[in-house]
Order: C-alpha cells, then structure tokens, then sequence
C-alpha cells in the first residue's frame, strides 16, 4: 500500500497551462475519484504521473519519494481508456502481459504469472494465447487491467477505463475493479466523467475544472451537498437524475 | 496469397518471379554465349543465329541482355538496401532521440529530400571514380531520405498509440519498445515502399549508366548496353530496344508487384464474396396482413414494416437488421436501445436511406409522411428526405468539412434543397442556429468547425437538420461523444425542438438512462430484432424482457446499492453472421429453458400497446444467478 501525491503540479503544452497548479493525493488503499468535463486536465494529470507528459512545476510522489519514471521498475501502473488501441493487435494477450512483468523471472514462472493475472481478471489462462482481435472490448480491457497488475504496482491510475465500452460490458468492469482493489489493497486514481461510476468505485471524489481541482472530499458527502457551482452542475447532468435540480 | 486472386496481382507476380529467376539463371547458362566475339560479324541486325543482332565486336547482344538482368536487379536491390537501411535509421532516430535531438534529424532529413538525385551522383563519382559503386550509393542514398520520412511518419503515429505508452509505462526500454511495437505495425507499408522503390532503383540505374555515369566496361549492365546499342541505333534499333524493353519489363514487375502488395494489405480480403440475391423489391402483396398498429386515428410519421439489412459475407448473406417494424407518430420520441452489433445503428441508417453498397435494404413498408422510401433514388426523394428528415450523427467533428465556414455549410441545405437565394439562405442558417441556442449566432456563423466546442458543433448539426421542417429527427448516439454537462444540453435541446414544433424523434443509444429520460417509448434491439417495445417510464420498473431487465440493472446511477456487485449480462452479444435458432439472447438468459433453444418467440402485442417477444416474459429472475462473477470468460 502506497500514498500517491500530487503538490502544486503544473503541466504546461506551449501556451496552455493543461493542469494549473493541483494539489491532491490519493491515500494508501483507497480509492479516489477524479471527475471533470474533457479538456479539464484529468487525463493529463494522470499521463504527468506516469512519465507521458512533462511536468513543469511541482512534484509528484509515492510514499514520499518521487515516482520514478524510468527503468523497469515501476510502482505506478495505468489503464487506459481505449481497449481497441491500448493493446499490440500483433501481440498475444500473454505477450502483452508477459511485457510488463519485471525482468528476473524465468520463462516458466513468467509463464505461471500471466496465467495467474488472466485468472485474477476472470479470464481463461488457456486463452493467452489469443490475440487481441479475438476478444470482445469488456475482455480486452480485463487484459488491459492484468497488464497493469503484472508490474505490481503500488498504485494504479485508471483513466476513463469504461467510456469506450458499452453499458452491459461496464457493469462487469467496474465490479472486477472493486474486487482486485479489495484484495490486492491497491490504491487507486480512478478518473471518469461519469458521476454514477465515480460513485460505485470511489471512497473520495476529486472535481477537475479547467486544469484545477475545484471541489474534494469523501464522495457521499460531495455528492450529497456539492459546494462548487460546477459540481452542482455535473450532478444534474448525470442521466436520470433531474431531479437534482 | 489474396493478390494473386487479381489478373494484375497474378501478372505481377509471376513477371518479378520471372525477372528473379532469370538474374539468377541467365548468367550461369549463357555467359559464354553473351562473351563470344565474332569479329565478323559486328554490328548485325536482328537474325536467326543473333536475335537482337550484335554490339561493335560480334557478341549477342540478345543473350548480353538476359546476362546483364542479374548485375542489373544485383545494383538495384543493393541501392534499395542502403536506401531502406539508412531510411530506417534516420526515421527511427527522432523517435529513439526524444524530442529536440529528434527535431534536429527531421530537419536533416527534409533538406536531404530536397536535395536532387543526380547531383549525389555525380558527387560519389567524383569520389569514387566513375563506376558501380559510386552509383549504387548515389541511388541508395538518394533514395534513403524520402524512405526516412515516410519511416518517420509512420513510427510518430504507431508511436502515440495508447500501447506503445502502455509499454513506456510499464518500463520497456525504448529501443525495444521501437523493436517489438512500433517496427512491426509499420512494416507492411515500409514493405511496399521498397518494393516500389527497388523499381524506381532499377529505372535510375538504367539512367545512371546510359549517362556514363554507372557500370563501367568490361561489366555491362541494360543502362550500359543501352548506352552502346544508342550509338548504333540507325545501324541496328534492336540493339538499344532489347536492353530498353528489359528495362521496362523488370521496372514495371516491381512497380506493380509493391502496389499488387499495397492493395491486398489495404484492403484486406476482397476476392470470394458471394454476391447476393437479387429480392424482390416490394413483398406487399405476399406477405400476409401486417397487424395493425394501434396508434391509429393519429398522423403517423414514420412507419417501417419488416426492415431487413443485408450485406454480402465471405460465407452468404449476414443480415444484421432482421425483421424490425414500428410506427413513430407525430411529435413522439422513440429511443431504440441495443449494445454494440445489435443493429440499432443500422436501423436509422436504413430509414434514411444511407445504407451504402454492398449493404441492401429490405421491406415490406418504409414509409415518412405516407410517402414510400422504398423507391429509386431520385431527385425529388432526395429533396422530400432533405427537407423532412433530420439525421444527427455521433461525431459531430467529422459529419462537417473542415475547410468551410459554418453558416455556409448550413446555408448550402437550404439553397440545395428549397431553392433559396445566396442572401435567405444565410439568413435561415443564422436563424436556425440561434434556434439550437448558439449564442451571437451572426458572428459564429463565419467561424469554421474546428473554432466550434464539441457541444456547439452537435447542436450546429441539429440545427442543420432544422434548415428545412423536418417532421422527423433521426438522431444516433447524439451525446456519446460529449461530457456530461454538454451532454445534458443537446437533450434538451432535442427535447425543445420536439416540443416547439411537434417534430418527433427518433433516439438510438446505448445507454437506456439516457433514453429513459427523453423518450415516450423505447424500443429494445438484440440481434437484429426488436425484442421489447415499451413506454419509457415503465423501464425501470415493468421490463418484461430478461434483456432490458438487466441492461436497465447494469447501468449504475446515483442511488445503486454499493454494498452489491453490479448487475452484469454474461456471455458476449450474437454476431450477426452467426445468429443462433430459436431466441438469439438464450445463451446469456437466466430464464432459457429448450424451448428458447429451438423456437424463437415472436414479438406479441398486449392489450396496452407493449410488445414483448420472449417465452418466459416478465417472469421473475433470481439475482444470484445474474450476479455472476465468472462473465465472458
């Protein structure tokens, strides 16, 4: 179990300031939900985590020390929101598993993990073998997911990881995202649009607003009594909760 | 091997297996006849003994051809070598150098494209003599920036892809990551690429020696027996064709072979589809009585009686649309829910008539405003569709041309389709957009697409759509590809309109909660068929179908239980080439029992309206079953 934190993080693309000073952190097993229209930064953020984006000011760190973002070894792992383009169509799913397991390992306990993880994720070890094509997008994600897994990462960012799958695939996504968090303590970056999915698989709740963090705390209470005008509004944009305004 | 399926594929091939052969064969059979010198015989014309006649000492010039194919396609292979190895390295460079070394290689290599071919060469003369290697590297290298370029472009956009940052992330060093990921989903085009270019190579080495500026006496490549037989050409023209066609021939084979190759990659496999059956255009007077919908008495806007969609497969006919009838009346909001592949999407594509070939539409009615959609596509249906139906699309960045500003894009509708004059027609654009709530609607309508947010864009396409008075609007996943918030505006928005002019709508979505929420009704599609017809606000509460039952329970929304594990559907949707007998969703029903298996069950009206086509309709479902954990495995 790891503490993930961000102080006063900044990410500037040329004359755009993409994440404007965000501070927040994501504590050791749980689960903290980040929401906030596109082009709000979130992803962003996430990608500075991992080493894809330059960072121009602040710091990020794990357990107090900086996330390292170079050689094999890596404690922060991300998912990413396109199963159709986060996997090598020329690659097996084993293959693409097997990658992200740091080295040392022999070929046969490589082999034993990738079948762990494939079960882990409810998915037929036999089929490692498969490519992607053959899957559906619900199973191309669990691959996704045991990817990830196969660093044994600390902490993994999960960004917009059901939006590009249908409503039924989702359902089953976010449950085994609950379960491997469950029993593995992971803690977790879990980044959506979706107020409805925030809610089921977050303890806390971030809001991102242009490249800021406008409103956090424990996601019942946020939910329940939004400060920040912009919260209110994404709460009554959630699909059958009109109500709410 | 798809390519040699095709004429040209199959010529193709066997001519660069031709020109292969003879540079290994011919020199090992016919050297010695190609050396002979005949010194009583030079300069001949074309006879039995010497086909192509003979060069200033007698020797074949027929045979010195088919010697010379071998150091000929030899050099040129040697050039696209270096070209292809120099090209690889200096396109892969800017991606291994990250990003300002890299920048200073792309600069490189756009100066090096510049820079003319001939002048390489004769630089590498001068340094190397005049001769074959000085010529072999001036065309390889030549070569090489262009083949460098293309590399860059190629692993830039492999390289943004989301696995290769999977793989960053996941700690792979990047010359593996260039090794494992990038280099192999860009080999096919590089493949092609060098094909071509080995082509190209051959002609400029052909070139290259007719200049004097390649292979050098004793040796003889076709340039260098081109550039003889050209001193005697009023002697004898054969001397310098026979080189000049071989020349031709091997130049085109590789030429046509790399883009024989580009053609099977890009468009995967063609050859083999069955073609289809020609149907019967109109089945009305076969078919038995089509029940009668119950919203009579009121206008009815659309009403589609058996809609089928066919396309050819490798294996006969797939019909992802089979069977699917319903009436939209005026001024009501039908949702149309389905996962992926359920046919949903399709659907609206074949009401509006724009299912392309080789897809075909079937029915035995399709009508809008009592008038039939099933005839030719002429003028006038084209004009009654413009003007009376609407169609919004899901992404709304690519339904408008970049290049043009809005107002004129939405402007061209109206002088299309109602015969307006340049100066109404804009007025109208600037109206309707006002109308879909763009504010200063006046100077927006001179901005392009791009200056447009997604939201702004989505309602700039529905007001498109509003140009005429259509009666309908045919919108298919309207909000999928915006936020939330914006998402919540274009609803509205569709429900404003709806309500202001009693336009109806026809709502495709994958998401039942969002369907819920706008329409009156909502059809439920799986495989093909409508399997549930009902009001929207019993969704939640008297589903009868096990299929809208769970997908209504796998959406979590602000009050799901978070104690409970979601709802899930197991199993994976019916492909469509491949649909099972009976009832397509038995697989993944809690409920299925053999009957399931066997028979399918028709889509039955109560007394209320509703339709429902399942055995074991409304039936209760045990929530241990449909909880479980092992799905899709």
């Amino acid at each position: 179990m790891s503490e993930l934190r961000f102080e006063d993080v900044r990410v500037r693309y040329g004359a755009t300031l993409a994440v404007d000073g965000v501070s927040l952190t994501v504590p050791a097993g749980q689960v903290v939900g980040l929401v906030g229209e596109s082009g709000s930064g979130k992803s962003t953020l996430a990608r500075a985590a991992v080493g894809l984006a330059p960072v121009s000011e602040g710091t990020i760190t794990l357990d107090g020390r900086p996330v390292p973002t170079t050689g094999r070894n890596r404690p922060l792992q991300m998912v990413f929101q396109d199963p159709y383009s986060s996997l090598d169509p020329r690659m097996s799913i084993g293959e693409s598993i097997a990658e992200a397991i740091p080295p040392g390992s022999g070929r046969a306990e490589r082999r034993a993990e990738v079948q762990r993880l494939l079960e882990l994720v409810h998915l037929d070890p036999t089929r490692a073998g498969a490519r992607p094509s053959e899957l559906s997008g619900g199973q191309r994600q669990r691959v996704a997911l045991a990817r990830a897994l196969a660093g044994r990462p600390a902490v993994v960012i999960a960004d917009e990881i059901t939006s590009a799958l249908d409503v039924s695939i989702q359902g089953a996504v976010l449950n085994l995202v609950r379960e491997l968090q469950r029993e593995l303590g992971l803690s977790m970056l879990f980044i959506s649009h979706n107020l409805a999915v925030v809610r089921y698989v977050a303890s806390h709740v971030a809001v991102m607003h242009q490249g800021r963090i406008v409103e956090e705390g424990p996601t019942a209470q946020v939910l329940a009594a939004p400060e920040h005008d912009y919260t209110r509004e994404l709460l009554a944009a959630v699909p059958g909760n009109r109500s709410a305004r | 091997m798809s390519i040699l399926r095709t004429p040209l594929g199959l010529a193709a091939t066997v001519l660069t297996f031709g020109v292969l052969v003879l540079a290994v064969v011919a020199p090992i059979l016919w050297t010695d006849k190609a050396n002979a010198i005949d010194t009583s015989n030079i300069l001949a014309g074309p006879s039995a003994d010497h086909w192509a006649g003979t060069d200033n000492l007698g020797r074949d010039i027929f045979y010195r051809t088919l010697v010379a194919t071998r150091l000929s396609v030899e050099l040129a292979l040697a050039a696209t070598a270096i070209a292809v190895v120099v090209g690889l390295v200096l396109g892969t460079a800017s991606y291994l150098l990250g990003r300002r070394s890299g920048r200073l290689v792309s600069a490189g290599i756009n100066i090096a494209v510049a820079f003319p071919g001939i002048l390489l060469a004769l630089f590498f003369a001068v340094i190397f003599g005049v001769g074959a290697t000085g010529a072999v590297l001036a065309i390889g290298l030549a070569g090489a920036p262009s083949f460098g370029r293309l590399t860059q472009t190629l692993v830039a956009s492999v390289g943004s892809r989301d696995y290769v940052s999977a793989a960053r992330v996941a700690g792979v060093g990047r010359f593996r990551i260039l090794g494992r990921h990038v280099l192999p989903n860009v080999s096919e085009p590089l493949v092609v690429n060098a094909t071509i270019g080995a082509g190209g190579a051959l002609l400029a080495f052909a070139g290259l020696s007719f200049l004097g500026l390649g292979v050098q006496q004793p040796k003889y490549d076709w340039g260098r027996l081109l550039f003889d037989g050209v001193s005697s050409i009023y002697v004898n023209p054969a001397a310098a064709l026979a080189p000049g066609i071989a020349v031709l021939i091997a130049g085109l084979a590789f030429n046509l072979f790399g883009e024989c190759i580009a053609k099977g990659l890009g468009v995967g496999v063609v050859g083999g589809v069955p073609e289809l059956p020609p149907m019967a255009a109109t089945l009305d007077d076969e078919q038995e009585p089509v029940e009668e919908t119950h919203h009579e008495g009121t206008e009815l806007v659309l009403d589609v009686r058996d809609l089928e969609v066919t396309f050819p497969g490798p294996n006969g006919p797939i019909r992802p649309v089979r069977g699917v009838s319903f009436a939209v009346r005026r001024g009501e909001a039908v949702g149309v829910v389905g996962e992926s592949g359920s046919g949903k999407s399709l659907t609206a594509l074949a009401i509006s008539r724009l299912v392309g070939d080789p897809g075909r539409v079937d029915a035995s009615r399709l009508e809008l405003l009592g008038t039939d959609l099933r005839t030719a596509d002429t003028k006038a249906q084209r004009q009654f569709l413009g003007t009376s139906m609407a169609m919004v699309f899901q992404d709304p960045m690519t339904s408008f041309n970049p290049t043009r500003r809005m107002g004129g894009q939405l402007a061209e509708v109206a002088r299309h389709h109602q015969g307006m004059d340049r100066k109404q027609a804009m007025a109208r654009a600037i109206d309707r957009l006002s109308a879909v709530r763009i504010t200063e609607a006046e100077r927006r309508a001179h901005l392009y697409p791009h200056e447009f947010s997604g939201g702004m864009r989505q309602r700039a396409m529905i007001g498109m759509g509003l140009m005429g008075s259509p009666a309908l609007i045919v919108a298919d996943e309207p909000t999928t590809a915006l936020d939330v918030t914006v998402q919540q505006q274009v609803l509205d928005l569709l429900a404003a309109i709806r309500e202001a002019d009693d336009v109806a709508l026809v709502l495709i979505s994958h998401d039942v909660t969002v369907v819920g929420e706008v329409c009156d009704r909502v059809l439920v599609m799986y495989a093909g068929k409508i399997v549930e017809d009902l009001p929207a606000a019993d969704l939640a509460t008297t589903a009868q179908h096990p299929y809208t039952r769970a997908l209504v329970a796998a959406v979590p929304d602000m009050d799901t239980d978070l104690a409970e594990p979601l709802a899930v559907i197991p199993g994976r949707p019916v492909d469509p080439a491949d649909v099972p007998l009976g009832c397509a969703y038995a697989a993944r029903c809690p409920l299925a029992t053999t009957r399931c298996t066997t028979e399918e069950p028709p889509l039955e009206s109560d007394a209320a309206g509703r339709r429902v086509a399942c055995w074991h309709a409304g039936e209760p479902i045990d929530i241990e079953i449909q909880t479980l954990q092992e799905v899709e495995a």
